[in-house]
């Protein structure tokens, strides 16, 4: 029983971290005086009806119109991701060419590059181009190999794979490209699911880039349709509508963190990625 | 990264490798060098959005340095970003320490701890905060609980940063992972070493412990501070900057001046002299630490 302190201590800590989502959820069932007058989670009645008009959105569209939206985002950048990323690990893993390093230190500060700062060049970029309003702004960076962090993951995992693969493929008459896709990508498939995973959680929570990028609001992902909702406080004000939307638009990140849950806490660096 | 040359294979040029890599070249050129060189011009500039951009030299960088919007913004960043990361990285670490004992049920609170860091910035997190801390609000009811007084949470200028700090704090999870993988690399026997010797569990820690997540702190450091540095959305969605643009980041400085009052150039000229900040302190951080992070780096 020596270990009943800390049990009492880390169990203290955990109602404090999972109180504010207990609370959301609670609160959309709530009435606004309810919400405002009891501190406990759980509600007086649970009336489902409130997901009804929260799915209904403030808009002409449903919630499922936005989680579309966010998906017609996220399957194209995830397979961009992957395979820009792949390429790029690929090269600087298993080969050697001129300016190596220059261009390795360059992939690292990368990471380290606030996205705050290129925002307002990008957007009057994409502009010129036409291109403001559509997902290509969203998207199409990804195919750039845009996330040093997924570059850097993947170099890590080639070395580990023993270069007696590389060369026993070479003998056999493998060229590089067949290389990489038949020997080493099955190595490093978990990697390509965790690209996949953060490339899907972050474009969930991702709220700056469509809030410059996108300005009709049938193309708005999620994130833009809850801020427009939560900004919406004309008739009937009900703050348990906004909450339920809330609700729902977490549960996607909700699902695929629970089904990934081992990969973020099981021991793999990766977790420290998530922000 | 390590330098360990091998020759490329047979048949293999020395040019593959630069094909291979040539997507993270464009992207780098397009999507960061592009950038920094064109807020610059503009920056240059007093475009408007609209009409034809005239040249009027360094006026932006002028107006910038002598107003006080400027110099409020990046003052107030700076003391979120000194409040926040500090208290992020202890609690992170504490968190890590504690969870990292061989107990029962251990998996259970990684995952309760990690989790608001997975869903924090999605948005419907932030709303939730906003409410959590309207007056009568959960706070409030939490504060009155226990016998404190309520306090207008928006009202005050300490309070309201308060309230994102909190929201971002909650947040820990990132750090606290990328410590206990770091914890998991001591051996063990390093403690029954200093054991022996009579050596307590806190002078452990900070004798032991503490100088070799002296890497690991460093990546957090760096991470967060960029993190906070570029906090947009929890005073956007939250405060809206105020009161008295108490909260009012560089990141939301830029967004005003480029989409609400359209002054492009100038707005480029803030992104500009930000993006030069910033640098400037992650290769001071670089420097400040390179003696402690030993020499490998």
């Amino acid at each position: 029983m020596k270990k009943l302190p800390l049990y009492i201590l880390l169990t203290a800590a955990a109602v404090v971290m999972i109180y504010p989502l207990l609370w959301l959820v609670g609160a959309s069932f709530k009435s606004n005086e309810e919400i405002f007058s009891s501190a406990w989670f759980v509600p007086s009645s649970i009336d489902l009806s409130v997901y009804v008009r929260a799915w209904r959105t403030v808009t002409p569209y449903t919630m499922g119109h936005y989680f579309l939206n966010t998906f017609l985002i996220i399957v194209p950048k995830t397979v961009f991701a992957v395979v820009s990323s792949v390429l790029v690990a690929y090269g600087f893993a298993r080969f050697d060419f001129p300016l190596k390093r220059l261009f390795f230190a360059l992939l690292m500060g990368s990471m380290f590059m606030p996205a705050i700062v290129t925002v307002t060049p990008l957007y009057m970029l994409w502009s010129r181009l036409g291109l403001h309003d559509t997902y290509v702004p969203l998207t199409l960076p990804a195919l750039f190999a845009a996330e040093g962090a997924f570059v850097f993951m993947l170099v890590q995992f080639f070395r580990g794979v023993p270069r007696e693969f590389d060369e026993a493929a070479r003998i056999d008459g493998c060229g590089s490209l067949r290389l990489l896709v038949y020997i080493l990508v099955p190595c490093i498939r978990p990697v390509i699911v965790s690209i996949t995973v953060f490339t899907f959680l972050w474009t969930m929570n991702d709220f700056l880039t469509p809030l410059i990028m996108i300005s009709s609001v049938e193309k708005y992902p999620l994130s833009l349709i809850l801020r427009l909702s939560a900004d919406s406080t004309g008739d009937g004000y009900e703050l348990r509508k906004i909450i339920a939307m809330s609700v729902i638009g977490l549960i996607p990140s909700a699902v695929v963190f629970a089904a990934a849950q081992k990969r973020f806490i099981g021991g793999i660096t990766e977790g420290g990625l998530s922000g | 990264m390590k330098k360990r040359s091998y020759r490329n294979p047979v048949g293999v040029g020395k040019y593959t490798g630069l094909l291979l890599i040539m997507p993270f070249i464009i992207g780098f050129s397009a999507f960061t060098l592009y950038p920094f060189a064109a807020s610059f011009v503009l920056g240059l500039t007093d475009y408007d959005g609209v009409h034809s951009p005239g040249f009027i030299g360094a006026d932006n960088f002028a107006d910038m340095l002598a107003g006080s919007e400027f110099r409020g913004a990046v003052w107030t960043t700076l003391k979120y970003t000194l409040v926040l990361v500090p208290l992020k990285l202890a609690v992170s670490l504490l968190a890590a320490v504690l969870l990292n004992a061989e107990i029962k049920g251990m998996g259970v609170y990684r995952t309760i701890f990690y989790v608001p860091s997975i869903l924090g910035s999605n948005l419907a997190i932030v709303i939730m905060w906003q409410f959590l801390f309207t007056s009568g609000g959960l706070a409030d009811q939490i504060m009155e609980s226990v016998g404190l007084p309520a306090i207008g949470w928006y009202g005050s200028s300490g309070s309201a940063m308060a309230i994102i700090v909190l929201l971002r704090l909650w947040e820990f999870g990132s750090a606290m992972i990328l410590f206990l993988n770091a914890l998991r690399d001591i051996p063990a026997e390093y403690y029954d070493a200093a054991k022996v010797d009579g050596c307590g569990r806190i002078r452990a820690f900070f004798r032991i412990t503490l100088p070799l997540l002296g890497r690991v702190m460093f990546l957090n450091l760096v991470l967060q501070t960029i993190a906070a540095m570029q906090e947009f959305s929890a005073p956007y969605m939250i405060t809206g900057g105020g009161p008295m643009k108490s909260t009012y980041t560089i990141g939301m400085l830029i967004y005003d001046e480029m989409f609400r009052f359209h002054n492009v150039g100038y707005a480029n000229a803030v992104s500009w002299a930000f993006f030069v900040l910033v640098t400037a302190i992650v290769l001071v951080l670089f420097a400040v630490t390179r003696r402690r992070r030993g020499e490998d780096t």
